[in-house]
C-alpha cells in the first residue's frame, strides 16, 4: 500500500462523497456503539463497585435472622441475637487471628432531629463504638469523632453526615456552626462534636443522611434494647483474610449461640460480593460490547456491498488501467487501500462520537471509557475493511483487461 | 535469403503466425480469427482494415497483449507472449504498447496530466520526475493549456489527443490505435492523423485499426482482413522513410 494508492483511494472516496459518508457513517455508529456501550458497563461496574466500597473495606456485616431458611423451622423458636459479650468475643488474636476491628451496630429508626425549629429525620441512626470510623472509612470534615471513653460514659454526643446538617441548617449555611450545638434526637438532647465528611450517594441511598452517636447513647434513647445489637461489622486483615475472617467469626459465634446454625446469621462478604458483582459486570460488558459488535460487522457489510457497486461503476476504469499497465496488484492495492480508507475514517469518526457520547450520563450511569475498547473498536473496523474490501478488490483484480474495457 | 538481406531487413516488433481465436463454448463457436500471420517490422506504419466482425478487433487485443490467441504464437519485440504471466504482461501494456482508443478511454474525474502520468506511476516512477515527462508530451501535442483539465472539459479532440500523450509518454516500441478517429470530426481527425504521421516519422511503429480509407492512405502498408483472415496485404511506401501523406505535405 504506497502513498499513490492512497491518493487513488483517496480520490475515489470523494468523487461519492454522499455514499462514502453513508458506509462510513455504518462503520462509525458500528465503533462509536461499541465504545459507549462498553463505557455504559465499566461505568455502571464502577458505580456497584463503589456502592459495596462504600461498606469499607475488607468487611464482613454480620446480622441474624433476616433471609436464613434455619429459623423457620416450627421447632425452633428460640431468636438468636448477637450481644455485646459475642461482639467483645470477637475481638481475639487467638481465635479470630484474620480479624483487625470490631465495630457493632445499633440501629435506631425515626428518630426526628430538632434544632432550633427546624427538624428532619435522618435516614440512618446509628449507635456504635470509635472503631466503626475506620471500618467504613468515615473521616470528619470539621470537629472531632466520638471515642470509646465516650460510649462507656453514655456521652450525650453525635456526629452528624453534611445531609443532616443542611436539612438543619439550610443549605448554604455552614455545617460547622453546628457543632457544640445541641440537637435534640427523639426525648435526649446530643451535642454535635463533629461533621463527616460527604461520602455522596451510592446509588440507592445518601450516604451523608445519616448521624452516629455512642452506642450507649443510643440504647438510652431508644429502651429496651438490652444489650443486643442489629450488626457487627468485622475489617478484616486484608482482603484476602477476609474468607478467613468470616470462617473465624462464624465459628465463634456458633459456638457462643445454643441452637445456632450457619444458617441462623447472615453475613455480607464485601470481598467475595465484589467478586460476583465484577464478573458479573464483565459478562454485562461483554455482551454490550458483543452486540456493538455486531453493528460493526453490519457496517462491514455495508462496506463491501459498497465496494462492490464501486468496482462494477468502475470496471472501464479498471480496464484502463490495465491497459496503459497497472498489475493485479495495484488495482488490487487500489481498492483495498479504498476500503479500508472507509472504515479508517468511519473509526475515527466513530472514536470521536463514542468519546464524546460517553461524556453524557446515560441510564444513570456515568460512562467509563476503557481504553482498549478505543484501540479495539477502530482495530476492528480496520480488519472488518480489509476482510469485507478483499473480496471486492480481489474481484477488481482478477478482471480480463479486455472485458472490463467492453463493459459498459 | 542471403545474410545481407537479414541484415538489411528492420527487426521484427510484431511476429504473429496462425494465430486462431474461437469464442464461445459447444455448438456456437464464433471463429474470429482463422490463422492469421502478420509480421511488423520496427519503424512501419500499418492499417489494418476490415469491415465490422471481420476480426481486426480481435487481432488488435491480441497485439495489444489484452487478449491472448486460442493457437498460434505471438512474438512481441522477440519475446513468445503467451509464455508471459499476469504482472509481465502488465509491463509490456505499460512500456512496450501504448493504445489509443476510439472512444479515448481517459480516466474520468482526473487531470489531464494525471491521465498522462498514469503509465509513468505504474511503472514506478517518482512524482516529480513523472510530471516533468507528462508536462513534456502533453506539451508536445499543444496541450499546455489544458493539462489541469478534466476529460469532461475538453473536446474530442483535445481528449484524443491526450489518449495520445499518455499513450507515448512510456516512449512505447509500439502505438496501437482502434478507431482514433472514429468519434472526431474532420478538423480533430487531420489533426491526430498528422500526430501518427509525425510520431511514425520519428521511427515510432504504428499500427492503426480502421475501416475509413481516408485514415488508411497514411499509412506504409494496409493489412485487409475478411472474416477472420488477411485477405489483402499493400505496401503503400517503404518502411524507411517518412509516411506517405507526410511526404505529400512536405513536397
Amino acid at each position: 500500500m504506497n502513498i499513490e494508492a492512497l491518493r487513488i483511494a483517496l480520490g475515489g472516496i470523494v468523487a461519492n462523497k454522499l455514499r462514502s459518508t453513508l458506509t462510513m457513517l455504518g462503520i462509525m455508529i458500528g465503533v462509536a456503539s461499541v465504545i459507549i456501550l462498553v463505557a455504559v458497563g465499566s461505568g455502571s461496574a464502577a458505580a456497584s463497585r463503589k456502592r459495596l466500597e462504600a461498606l469499607g473495606s475488607n468487611t464482613l456485616t454480620i446480622s441474624t435472622g433476616g433471609f436464613g431458611f434455619g429459623n423457620r423451622g416450627g421447632t425452633q423458636s428460640r431468636v438468636i441475637r448477637i450481644e455485646d459479650a459475642d461482639v467483645k468475643a470477637l475481638v481475639s488474636t487467638e481465635n479470630a487471628p484474620s480479624v483487625k476491628l470490631v465495630a457493632p451496630i445499633v440501629t435506631a429508626t425515626a428518630i426526628t432531629a430538632v434544632y432550633k425549629g427546624a427538624s428532619t429525620t435522618p435516614q440512618q441512626f446509628q449507635g456504635t463504638n470509635e472503631a466503626l470510623f475506620t471500618v467504613r472509612d468515615y473521616t470528619v470534615q470539621s470537629g472531632a469523632k466520638f471515642s470509646n471513653e465516650d460510649l462507656d460514659a453514655h456521652a450525650k454526643v453525635a456526629v452528624i453526615g453534611l445531609t443532616v446538617a443542611k436539612n438543619l441548617l439550610g443549605d448554604d449555611a455552614d455545617a460547622s456552626t453546628l457543632i457544640g450545638e445541641q440537637v435534640k434526637f427523639a426525648n435526649a438532647n446530643l451535642t454535635v462534636i463533629g461533621i463527616l465528611k460527604p461520602k455522596g450517594t451510592n446509588g440507592t441511598a445518601d450516604q451523608d443522611n445519616i448521624v452516629l452517636a455512642p452506642l450507649t447513647t443510643v440504647r438510652d434513647l431508644i429502651s429496651g434494647n438490652g444489650t443486643t445489637v442489629n450488626q457487627v461489622i468485622v475489617q478484616a486483615n486484608s482482603r484476602k483474610a477476609t474468607d478467613s475472617a468470616q470462617a473465624e467469626v462464624l465459628s465463634i459465634l456458633l459456638s457462643r449461640k445454643a441452637g445456632a446454625t450457619s444458617n441462623s446469621f447472615l453475613v455480607l462478604n464485601q470481598a467475595s460480593l465484589l467478586q460476583t458483582q465484577d464478573a458479573n459486570n464483565r459478562t454485562f460488558t461483554v455482551l454490550l460490547g458483543a452486540v456493538a459488535a455486531i453493528s460493526l460487522l453490519v457496517g462491514g457489510i455495508g462496506v463491501m456491498n459498497i465496494m462492490l457497486v464501486t468496482v462494477t461503476e468502475r470496471t472501464r476504469e479498471i480496464g484502463i488501467r490495465k491497459a496503459i499497465g497497472a498489475r493485479r496488484s495495484d488495482v488490487l492495492g487500489q481498492f483495498l487501500t479504498e476500503a479500508v480508507l472507509l472504515t479508517m475514517l468511519g473509526g475515527l469518526l466513530g472514536v470521536a462520537a463514542g468519546l464524546i457520547g460517553s461524556r453524557f450520563t446515560i441510564v444513570d450511569v456515568k460512562p467509563v471509557v476503557e481504553p482498549y475498547s478505543v484501540f479495539l473498536a477502530f482495530g476492528v473496523a480496520v480488519v472488518v475493511g480489509l476482510f469485507f474490501g478483499i473480496y471486492p478488490a480481489n474481484r477488481a483484480a482478477q478482471l480480463r483487461p479486455i472485458d472490463a474495457l467492453r463493459y459498459e | 535469403m542471403t545474410t545481407a538481406e537479414l541484415t538489411n531487413r528492420a527487426p521484427l516488433v510484431i511476429d504473429i503466425r496462425d494465430a486462431t481465436k474461437v469464442y464461445g463454448m459447444g455448438d456456437i463457436k464464433v471463429h474470429a480469427l482463422r490463422g492469421v500471420s502478420l509480421q511488423v517490422e520496427r519503424g512501419d506504419y500499418v492499417a489494418i482494415m476490415g469491415a465490422s466482425g471481420s476480426g481486426k478487433s480481435t487481432l488488435m487485443n491480441i497485439i495489444g497483449c489484452l487478449d491472448a490467441p486460442t493457437t498460434g504464437t505471438y512474438l512481441l519485440d522477440g519475446a513468445d507472449v503467451n509464455s508471459l504471466g499476469d504482472s509481465a504482461l502488465a509491463d509490456i501494456r505499460n512500456r512496450g504498447i501504448g493504445f489509443v482508443f476510439q472512444s479515448f478511454n481517459l480516466i474520468p474525474r482526473t487531470s489531464a496530466l494525471a491521465n498522462v502520468e498514469l503509465p509513468l506511476m505504474y511503472a514506478g516512477m517518482k512524482r516529480g520526475e513523472r510530471r516533468g515527462r507528462a508536462l513534456a508530451a502533453l506539451d508536445a501535442l499543444g496541450l499546455r493549456d489544458r493539462v489541469d483539465h478534466h476529460p469532461n472539459e475538453l473536446s474530442g479532440g483535445q481528449q484524443q489527443r491526450v489518449a495520445i500523450a499518455r499513450a507515448i509518454v512510456t516512449s512505447p516500441a509500439i502505438v496501437l490505435a482502434d478507431e482514433p478517429t472514429g468519434a472526431l470530426d474532420s478538423v480533430s481527425s487531420d489533426e491526430v492523423l498528422r500526430i501518427f504521421d509525425q510520431l511514425n516519422g520519428f521511427g515510432r511503429t504504428v499500427i492503426v485499426i480502421t475501416h475509413e480509407p481516408e485514415v488508411a492512405l497514411h499509412a506504409k502498408r494496409v493489412v485487409r482482413l475478411r472474416d477472420g483472415s488477411i485477405w489483402d496485404d499493400t505496401r503503400q511506401a517503404p518502411v524507411f522513410g517518412p509516411p506517405p501523406m507526410a511526404r505529400g505535405r512536405v513536397a
